[in-house]
């Protein structure tokens, strides 16, 4: 089960909620603080990317925030009910693909561990990071 | 926190300040405001990146589109900033070889190409 899980309305309003939190959940799992900028740099492309694939196929729902502390690392699982992958394909323009590659450039370019994935539902981002036992302990 | 925008002219440059985050909600505020500016005849533009707190895709990509329609006027789109977690996504991304970007609004304004 999730340390803490967050599930929102596929706007872009609430884009700035979901990076704040992981900060915070991450913060607390004992993440190193130099780290914590790319962390919510990181979530919040994430969530920004499966908000516009919502917008882009014109389906409702919600997007999902998992926050997962274990022993050694903190992961994040962002995932999306924006349908599969073919269907963001065929209905992109080209400008929003550059968008949404920046994205993913700018999250794989951040984090070392990180997993692009597609489902029935949408797609998920799966991404970790190191918990430094000094913090943990603190 | 929100954006905030302010703009002034320095000589033949308008400096675009920019404060707050600039996000997936927040970047449509910041591309309507370089797309008026453009449209006004404004086509040497400074964005003053200094009080930003906060900067993603979304945001690089609306400063991407405004040195687009700078060029298609001849004219030139100038970045300020010295914050390192900003400059880090401008050269994850390879946009530092894409924006000149000045320690100081005073350089920005003095450059020439």
């Amino acid at each position: 089960m999730a340390t803490v899980e967050l599930r929102f309305s596929a706007l872009p309003e609430h884009v700035r909620t979901a990076r704040l939190v992981a900060a915070a959940v991450a913060r607390r799992a004992g993440v190193d603080e130099s780290v914590l900028d790319e962390l919510r740099l990181a979530v919040g492309e994430a969530c920004s990317r499966a908000v516009a694939l919502h917008q882009r196929n014109g389906r409702d729902g919600a997007v999902r925030v998992a926050l997962t502390e274990q022993e050694k690392r903190f992961l994040i699982e962002v995932a999306d009910e924006a349908g599969p992958a073919h269907a963001a394909g065929a209905a992109g323009g080209g400008g929003q693909e550059d968008e949404d590659a920046l994205g993913l450039a700018v999250i794989t370019g951040l984090v070392e561990d990180v997993e692009v994935g597609h489902g029935d539902d949408g797609g998920v981002i799966r991404m970790s990071w190191t918990i430094s036992p000094a913090s943990a302990d603190a | 926190m929100d954006l905030s925008l302010s703009t002034r002219t320095v000589g033949d440059r308008t400096v675009v300040e920019v404060g707050g985050e600039i996000d997936v909600y927040t970047a449509p505020k910041l591309r309507e405001q370089l797309v008026e500016l453009v449209n006004d005849g404004n086509y040497h533009l400074v964005v003053d990146m200094e009080g930003v707190d906060f900067l993603d895709s979304t945001g690089l990509g609306v400063l991407v589109g405004g040195l687009k329609r700078v060029r298609a006027h001849e004219g030139s789109l100038r970045l300020v900033c010295n914050q390192e977690r900003i400059l880090k996504i401008f050269r994850i991304t390879g946009l530092t070889k894409v924006f000149p970007i000045h320690n100081s609004v005073d350089d920005a304004v003095a450059a020439t190409d």
